[in-house]
C-alpha cells in the first residue's frame, strides 16, 4: 500500500533522487538507531507510594492501556493482543514487571522515553501503533504515577509473539523515518484562553485517551491527517464516527449528552456504545467523575451535531428494497425502537442513530448482526443480534429502508457487499 | 401424561361415593399392629400416637392410594413437583412399599378436587412429609391386600410373599391387587407405625431411577402450565402500574378495542387487562393500552443507598429465641461485625402463567403456584365466591424458587375469567411485569459479637438479625398483587413471624455449633419498603451467609484452621461426618495456596431440621478487575434415606449454582419511583462464562433414617463459603452481598 | 395467510407477518419446545434453528421466514426415538425445571451439526446466551459433550459403543 505508490524517478531526477537518498540515509543513521540508556535500577514494587499507584491506576484506564496489551481471555497487561494494521500484524506487549519478558527491567527514565520519545529500553524505535505521538502530550508526573501502577501489578511471564510485517517495516529503524515525518514530541500546553476543564480535558483526550488516534483519518503510512483531526477513522473494524463538524449524528453531542454516554455507555437521543467504545466506557466508569466531565466538555467543543442535518434530496433509492425493509423492520425492530428511550424498555428511535446517518453502513450492519450486551454480570444495554434471523438479502433491505426512510440521507454504494463483507469476517474471527 | 380436562370431571367426592368404600377393620389384619382385635371401634384405638408426615392431617388411606380394578395404581399428593424431582421419588417410594412395579404408578399432584390439602410445597418439606406419608401409607395398603389374601386363600398372611403387586401362596396361588381391592376403595384410617421394608431390601428407593418428566420436556411433550391449550382458550395480558403506588388517571380505550382480535378489555380500579383471540393480539393490544394509559406516579420506595439504615429504623417486634447466657462470657478477645444482603429476586426463567374457565358458577384455575389450597382460599375470598366452587389444579410452571408471581397470575386468570366466563382464559405475565412486581427476598442486617476465650473457644456468641417477613402468601386475598389494585382493593393484613423451629428472617440464626453462653435476637419489622416474601432457605440464606463468615474471623483471630474451629464446636455427629468429608474429598489439609487463589469452608444444617451440607470452594480473584471465579467446588450432603441420590446431587449442585449467582451478581435495584431491575440487562445472573469448573456432590446415604429436606440446604452455606475464599485469596473481609467485581475490587484496592 | 417450513413439513399459518416466530409456534402450530422467557433475546428459552443458525424466536417476525429451513425440539427426535441430545440429556438427567432445556438443546444441536468436535470451552461459550435459573449447567454441559461424542461415533462408523 505504501511504497508501490511512488513513482518510478525520470533520468533527470536521478541524481536527486541519490542526493535524495544518501539524504535519506543520514537521517536513518541519526535518528534511526538511538542509544541504550544506562541501566538504572528498577525500583520494587512496595516502594511505591499507594496514592500514586491509585492515581496511575485511573490515568491507565484513561489510556486503555488494557484493551491493546491483554490478550482475549489473557491475563491482565501481559500482552499477546494482535493488532491488524494495513501493514501487517503487530503484537501489544507484555507490560507487566516481569523482568524477562516484561517490562520489569524498566528504570522510570526508560518508561518516560517509552512515552514521551517511542523509544524502547534498548534504544529501539517503537512502532506506532503504541500511540506515543498522543502520550507524548502526558506529563512526566502522570507518566510517573502510571509507571507506579504498571509496576505494582501482578508480574506475568509471557513472550510476547513476533511482529509479522513486511519488509522494510520489518526494521525498527525505518520507523525513524515516520517520526522525522510526522511525529512532534512535547508535552501538552494549555490554551491560555479556555478555562481549566476545558484544558483538563483536552489534556486528556489529546493525551491518554488519544481519542484521534480512532476518530481521525489516517494516511497512506498511517499516520494521522491532522488536517482532517476527528473528521473519523476506523478501529477494530469498526468505523470510528467524525466527533466535530463533519459529524453525521442527527442530534448535537452537548457536554451532558456526551458525558452520560461515556460514563454510562448512552444517552437518551444517541445510538448505546458499542464496539471498542464499549471497552472504553467501562474503563471510564472508574475514574474520577470530573475527568470524564472535562473530557465530555472537550469533545463537545469540536462542534459534533450542531450544525442541522441537511436533507438531502433522497436519490437512487431502490424502492422495492426499501418497501421489504419496512416490512422487516415492523416484524423486528418496532416493538422496541418505535417506543423509544423515554420508555423503560424502549430502544432508540432510529431517526437519532448516527450509524444510520454515517457515511458507510459499516456500523449499523455490524450492530444489527452481532448486537451488544454488556461484560459478563455488568449491568447496561442491551441488543439481540440478528445475524441468524435474517438473510443477508434481509438484512441488506433493512439497512436499506432504514438509511433512506429514518436517515433520510443519500442512499448508500453497496450495501448487498458490506453485508456480506460482515458476514465472512465474523466467520472467519 | 395426565389429560387436564379429563381428570376435571372427576370428583373426589365422586370417586369415594361411588367407587364403594371398603370398609376394613383392623380385626381381620393380623399382621398389623392391633390392640384389640374385636374391638368394632378399632380404628380409633389404631391412633396412637402422631401419625407419620401429612398422614396426621389425612389419615385415611384412600386419600393417598387408589388401587383399581385392573391394578393400576393412582398415588395422591398435595405437594406439587417444582422441578425439584418429587414427583418421581414419591413414585419411587409408594412402589418400593407397595411391591410393585415403578412404572403401575400414577401420580396425582396439587389438586384442590382430588388430593389432600398439604399446604404449600415449600420449606422442604416434601419428602418430610408427603413422602413419609405415602411410604406409610402405601406400606400399610400392601399389608390390607395381604391380609385380604389371607382371608381369601385361607391361609395366615406371615406365609404369603408379594411381588410385583400380586400376593403369592407357597403352593403358587396368587392374586393381583386388582382383583384383591375387587373395584372398592380402602377407607381405612391409617396407623401410627408402618411395617416399612428392610431398606436392604430396597429395589427402587435409593437406586438411580430416571426421572419421569424428563423425556416429555426434552421431546416437546406438554410439561407446564405454558402448554396448556384448552378448547376455546383465549389469551390475556394486564396492563400493569408502572410503579408501586401509581393511580390510573385516564386511559383510552378506543384504538386498542378496534385492534384485531380483541374481545374484550376489562377495567376494575388500577387494574387493567385485555383479552384475544390469539396470543400476539393480546401482547399487541397491552402495548398499545399501555401507551394510552397515564398514571399518577408517587414516589413510594426508599432511598437504595439508606436502605440498611432505615431496616434498622423502622419499628420491630423484638424477641430473643435463644438465650442460654448464664454468665457474661469471660473472653481473651472479643470481636464484631456487621453484615448486610440486598433484596434479591427468584427471577424465574419462565415468567408466571396461569388458565382458568368460570363456567356454570364454579371457577377452575390451573396454576403453578406452590399450593393450591391457600391460593384457591384466596381467590375465593377475591371474587367472593364460596371456597368450594373455586378448583385449583397444579402444573408445574418454571422454577420458582419461593413465592414468586404464579399466584399473583393465577389470581389474574382467575379476575379475568370472572368477567369473561364461559371460555379459558390464559394470562401470560412478561418479563417485566415478573421483574418488578415479584415479591423479592428481603433485604436483611444482622449483627455478630463473639468472645474467645484462651483456647480458641468460643465463650461466648450473641446475634442478631433485623428482617421483614419471609412470607407473605395468599392466604389472605389482600396479599396478591392484583387484588390490591382493585376498585373495591383488599389490604394486605399485617404480617406475622413464623415461629422457631422454623423461623423465617431468624431461619438458622440458631447456629448447630454448641456455644457456651448464646443469646440471639430476631427483630422483626412488620413495614414492608418493598414487596417480599419466601425467596429459597428465606432467612437462612443470610443469616448462615454471616454466622459462617463470622466463625471464618474467628478462625483467623484464633490461629485456628477454619474446618478445625468448626468441628470444634461441634457435637452432632451426622454434622461432624459432612464436615470432615468435604474437608477430606477437597483436599482440605493438603492445600497448596497460590497467588490470586483462595480456599473457603462453609457448614449448616438447613433450619438444624432439615439436610446437613458442607461445602469447601477454591476460588480466584482477578486483581485487576476483582473479578471472583469459583474454579471446584466440593459439597457432601446428608439427608437422611436418600430415596433419588441423583435427585440429591441435582438439588445440591443446582443449589450452589444459583447462590453463587445470587452471592456474586445480585442486587435488585429501585429509584424513589421504581423498581429498575426490569429484565436480565438489568439484573445480570449467572451464565455459562462463570460457572466453575467442576462441582462435585458426595451423598452421604442413611437408610432407614428419616428423609431430611434437602431442596435448600446449599443456598447459605454455599454464599459464606464464597466470602471465606475470597478473603483467604485476598486478605479482605467482604461483609456485604454480593461480592461484585467492584465491591471486590474497591476492597482490595489497586 | 404465510407458509412456513417447520420440521420439514410446510405449515400454513393465519398470522400477522409481523408476529414473532414463537408465538406462531406455540399458539398456531401448537409446538411446546420454545418456550416465552423474556420476549426481547435476552435469555433463549425460545431458541430454535433457522437455515441451521440458533436464533431467538422472540424476536424474529414470521415475515422474514419465508422457504426458510425452520427446526424445533419436536423435529430432534420423539419421546419413543429421541435424537443424540435429547438422548444425551436423558441419560445425564440434564433438568431440574426444565424450562430452558428445550433452549439449550436447540442451540447446541446448531453448535454440533456445524462442529462436531467442538471442545467443552466453546460448548461453554456457545451457550452463553442461554440463562438457566436452577443451576443445571454441569449436567447440561456434560449433556452435550455426551451427545457430541455420540454423534462423532456415530459418523465416522465408530461402533465402539458409549463412553462411559
Amino acid at each position: 500500500m505504501a511504497l508501490n505508490d511512488l513513482e518510478a524517478p525520470s533520468h533527470r531526477s536521478a541524481f536527486g533522487a541519490l542526493a535524495a537518498v544518501l539524504l535519506g540515509v543520514a537521517i536513518f543513521w541519526a535518528f534511526g538507531l538511538q542509544q541504550a540508556l544506562s541501566a538504572d535500577e528498577p525500583p520494587s514494587g512496595s516502594s511505591f507510594d499507594p496514592a500514586l499507584v491509585s492515581k496511575g491506576a485511573q490515568l491507565a484506564a484513561i489510556g486503555n492501556c488494557a484493551a491493546c496489551h491483554t490478550a482475549p481471555h489473557g491475563k491482565p497487561f501481559a500482552g499477546g493482543r494482535a493488532l491488524r494494521t494495513p501493514f501487517g500484524t503487530i503484537y501489544g506487549t507484555n507490560i507487566t514487571p516481569d523482568p524477562d519478558t516484561g517490562i520489569g527491567q524498566w528504570s522510570q527514565a526508560d518508561f518516560l522515553r517509552a512515552m514521551h520519545d517511542g523509544v524502547d529500553r534498548r534504544g529501539r524505535h517503537l512502532y506506532p501503533a503504541f500511540p506515543y505521538d498522543h502520550f507524548t502530550r502526558v506529563t512526566d508526573e502522570d507518566v510517573d504515577a502510571i509507571y507506579a501502577f504498571l509496576m505494582t501489578r501482578d508480574l506475568v511471564r509471557a513472550e510476547t509473539p513476533r511482529n509479522e510485517l513486511a519488509f522494510p517495516l520489518n526494521i525498527r529503524a525505518t520507523v525513524g523515518i515516520w517520526k522525522l515525518l510526522y511525529f512532534r514530541r512535547g508535552v501538552f500546553q494549555p490554551a491560555p484562553s479556555e478555562n481549566a476543564q476545558w484544558n483538563r480535558g483536552a489534556y486528556l483526550a489529546e493525551g491518554l485517551a488519544h481519542c484521534a488516534a480512532c476518530h481521525t483519518p489516517r494516511n497512506f503510512l498511517g499516520a494521522e491527517k491532522k488536517r482532517l483531526d476527528f473528521t473519523g477513522g476506523e478501529s477494530a473494524g469498526w468505523h470510528a464516527p467524525a466527533l466535530n463538524a463533519a459529524s453525521s449524528a442527527p442530534s448535537p453531542w452537548t457536554a451532558d449528552r456526551l458525558f452520560a454516554y461515556l460514563r454510562q455507555g448512552m444517552d437518551d437521543v444517541h445510538d448505546a456504545a458499542a464496539g471498542p467504545m464499549a471497552q472504553v466506557v467501562h474503563n471510564l466508569s472508574q475514574v474520577p467523575e470530573e475527568d470524564v466531565r472535562a473530557i465530555a466538555l472537550y469533545v463537545a467543543s469540536l462542534g459534533g451535531g450542531q450544525t442541522p442535518q441537511r436533507r438531502a434530496s433522497v436519490s437512487g433509492v431502490d424502492t422495492q428494497a426499501v418497501e421489504r425493509g419496512a416490512a422487516i423492520y415492523a416484524g423486528a425492530c418496532a416493538s422496541c425502537h418505535d417506543m423509544g428511550r423515554q420508555v423503560l424498555g424502549g430502544a432508540l428511535e432510529l431517526s437519532l442513530s448516527t450509524s444510520v446517518a454515517m457515511p458507510a453502513p459499516g456500523n449499523l450492519i455490524r450492530i444489527i448482526r452481532e448486537g451488544f450486551v454488556p461484560a459478563d454480570g455488568e449491568k447496561g444495554p442491551w441488543m439481540p443480534g440478528f445475524a441468524g434471523a435474517l438473510t443477508d438479502r434481509q438484512l441488506t433491505d433493512l439497512v436499506i429502508y432504514l438509511r433512506a426512510h429514518v436517515g433520510e440521507k443519500p442512499a448508500w454504494d453497496g450495501v448487498a457487499g458490506e453485508v456480506e463483507k460482515a458476514a465472512r469476517n465474523k466467520s472467519r474471527e | 401424561m395426565i389429560d387436564p380436562v379429563a381428570a376435571a370431571s372427576v370428583s373426589r367426592r365422586h370417586f369415594l361415593a361411588g367407587g364403594g368404600a371398603l370398609i376394613v377393620s383392623f380385626s381381620l389384619l393380623p399382621r398389623l399392629l392391633c390392640a384389640q382385635e374385636n374391638d368394632r371401634n378399632a380404628d380409633a384405638e389404631q391412633a396412637k400416637g402422631p401419625l407419620p408426615g401429612s398422614l396426621k392431617d389425612e389419615p385415611m388411606l384412600d386419600s393417598w392410594i387408589r388401587i383399581d380394578a385392573d391394578g393400576s395404581v393412582i398415588v395422591f399428593t398435595g405437594k406439587a413437583e417444582l422441578g425439584q424431582g418429587i414427583k418421581t421419588a414419591f413414585i419411587q417410594v409408594a412402589a418400593e412399599e407397595l411391591s410393585v412395579d415403578f412404572n403401575r404408578i400414577n401420580l396425582i399432584t396439587a389438586d384442590t378436587q382430588r388430593t389432600p390439602n398439604e399446604g404449600y410445597t415449600a420449606g422442604s418439606h416434601s419428602m418430610q412429609d408427603s413422602g413419609t406419608a405415602i411410604m406409610n401409607a402405601a406400606a400399610q395398603v400392601r399389608e390390607i391386600l395381604v391380609g385380604l389374601a389371607a382371608r381369601r386363600f385361607d391361609i395366615s398372611a406371615d406365609r404369603l410373599t408379594v411381588q410385583n403387586g400380586e400376593v403369592r401362596a407357597e403352593d403358587g396361588r396368587r392374586l393381583g391387587y386388582g382383583e384383591l381391592v375387587g373395584g372398592q376403595q380402602l377407607h381405612v384410617r391409617a396407623q401410627a407405625s408402618s411395617k416399612l421394608k428392610d431398606p436392604r431390601t430396597h429395589s427402587i428407593v435409593g437406586k438411580p431411577v430416571e426421572r419421569v418428566d424428563i423425556p416429555g420436556k426434552v421431546t416437546g411433550g406438554v410439561s407446564y402450565v405454558q402448554d396448556l391449550r384448552l378448547p376455546g382458550m383465549v389469551h390475556a395480558r394486564v396492563v400493569r402500574p408502572p410503579s408501586p403506588g401509581a393511580r390510573l388517571a385516564m386511559m383510552d380505550t378506543g384504538a386498542a378495542d378496534k385492534m384485531p382480535g380483541v374481545l374484550k378489555i376489562i377495567r376494575d380500579g388500577n387494574y387493567i387487562a385485555v383479552i384475544a383471540e390469539r396470543e400476539f393480539q393480546a401482547v399487541t393490544a397491552m402495548r398499545a393500552l399501555a401507551t394510552a394509559a397515564s398514571w399518577e406516579e408517587r414516589p413510594t420506595l426508599p432511598a437504595q443507598d439508606d436502605i440498611y439504615s432505615l431496616i434498622q429504623r423502622l419499628p420491630s417486634q423484638d424477641t430473643a429465641i435463644l438465650d442460654t447466657r448464664t454468665m457474661l462470657g469471660a473472653g481473651t478477645r472479643t470481636m464484631e461485625a456487621t453484615y448486610r444482603r440486598p433484596y434479591q429476586m427468584h427471577g424465574s426463567i419462565g415468567p408466571s402463567c396461569a388458565v382458568a374457565l368460570f363456567r356454570d358458577g364454579a371457577l377452575t384455575v390451573w396454576t403453578h403456584s406452590q399450593g393450591v389450597y391457600p391460593l384457591r382460599k384466596a381467590i375465593a375470598e377475591m371474587l367472593r365466591l364460596p371456597a368450594e366452587r373455586v378448583r385449583c389444579v397444579h402444573m408445574e410452571g418454571s422454577g420458582c424458587y419461593g413465592h414468586n408471581a404464579a399466584d399473583d397470575a393465577g389470581a389474574d386468570a382467575a379476575l379475568i375469567a370472572n368477567a369473561f366466563p364461559g371460555r379459558p382464559v390464559r394470562v401470560q405475565w412478561m418479563r417485566e411485569e415478573e421483574h418488578t412486581s415479584e415479591p423479592y427476598g428481603p433485604a436483611m442486617i444482622t449483627k455478630a459479637r463473639a468472645a474467645l476465650d484462651g483456647d480458641g473457644i468460643v465463650a461466648d456468641w450473641q446475634y442478631e438479625v433485623w428482617s421483614n417477613t419471609h412470607s407473605t402468601r395468599p392466604g389472605p386475598a389482600g396479599y396478591l398483587a392484583s387484588a390490591q389494585l382493585l376498585q373495591t382493593p383488599f389490604t394486605p393484613p399485617p404480617p406475622t413471624p413464623i415461629p422457631q423451629p422454623e423461623g423465617g428472617g431468624d431461619r438458622n440464626a440458631i447456629p448447630l455449633y454448641k456455644f457456651r453462653n448464646a443469646r440471639i435476637v430476631h427483630h422483626f419489622v412488620p413495614s414492608m419498603p418493598l414487596r417480599v416474601s419466601a425467596l429459597r432457605s428465606l432467612g437462612a440464606y443470610m443469616n448462615i451467609f454471616s454466622i459462617e463468615s463470622f466463625v471464618d474471623e474467628l478462625a483467623k483471630a484464633a490461629g485456628a484452621d477454619p474446618v478445625e474451629i468448626r468441628l470444634r464446636h461441634m457435637e452432632d455427629p451426622r454434622a461432624r461426618d459432612v464436615i470432615r468429608t468435604a474437608a477430606e474429598r477437597f483436599g482440605w489439609a493438603a492445600y497448596q495456596p497460590r497467588k490470586g487463589r483462595g480456599r473457603g469452608f462453609a457448614f449448616a444444617r438447613y433450619k438444624n431440621l432439615g439436610a446437613y451440607v458442607a461445602v469447601a470452594f477454591e476460588v480466584e480473584v482477578e486483581g485487576e478487575s476483582g473479578r471472583v471465579s469459583v474454579a471446584r467446588a466440593m459439597a457432601a450432603v446428608d439427608s437422611g434415606q436418600a430415596v433419588n441420590p441423583d435427585g440429591i446431587r441435582n438439588q445440591i449442585e443446582g443449589g450452589i449454582l444459583q447462590s453463587l449467582s445470587w452471592s456474586l451478581y445480585e442486587s435488585v435495584t429501585f429509584d424513589s419511583m421504581r423498581i429498575t431491575s426490569r429484565d436480565w440487562s438489568s439484573y445480570p445472573i449467572l451464565r455459562f462464562s462463570a460457572v466453575p469448573e467442576r462441582i462435585d456432590v458426595h451423598v452421604i446415604d442413611r437408610p432407614g433414617q428419616p428423609f431430611l429436606g434437602t431442596g435448600e440446604a446449599a443456598q447459605g452455606p454455599t454464599a459464606a463459603c464464597l466470602a471465606n475464599a475470597v478473603a483467604d485469596a485476598t486478605g479482605v473481609r467482604i461483609r456485604e452481598l454480593p461480592l461484585t467485581s467492584k465491591r471486590v475490587k474497591a476492597a482490595i484496592g489497586v | 395467510m404465510i407458509t412456513l417450513n417447520v420440521n420439514g413439513q410446510p405449515r400454513q399459518v393465519d398470522a400477522d407477518p409481523a408476529t414473532p416466530l414463537l408465538y406462531v409456534l406455540r399458539d398456531h402450530l401448537e409446538l411446546n419446545g420454545a418456550k416465552f422467557g423474556c420476549g426481547v433475546g435476552q435469555c433463549g428459552a425460545c431458541t430454535v434453528m433457522v437455515d441451521g443458525e440458533a436464533i431467538f424466536s422472540c424476536i424474529t417476525p414470521v415475515s422474514v421466514l419465508r422457504d426458510r429451513q425452520i427446526k424445533t425440539i419436536e423435529g430432534l427426535g420423539t419421546i419413543d426415538n429421541p435424537g443424540p441430545l435429547q438422548r444425551a440429556f436423558i441419560e445425564e438427567q440434564a433438568a431440574q425445571c426444565g424450562y430452558c432445556i428445550a433452549g439449550m438443546i436447540m442451540r447446541a444441536q446448531a453448535l454440533l451439526e456445524k462442529n462436531p468436535s467442538a471442545s467443552e470451552a466453546e460448548i461453554r461459550e456457545t451457550l452463553s446466551p442461554n440463562l438457566c435459573r436452577c443451576g443445571t449447567h454441569m449436567r447440561i454441559l456434560r449433556a452435550v459433550g455426551r451427545a457430541a461424542r455420540a454423534m462423532q461415533n456415530t459418523s465416522t462408523g465408530n461402533t465402539k459403543g458409549s463412553d462411559p
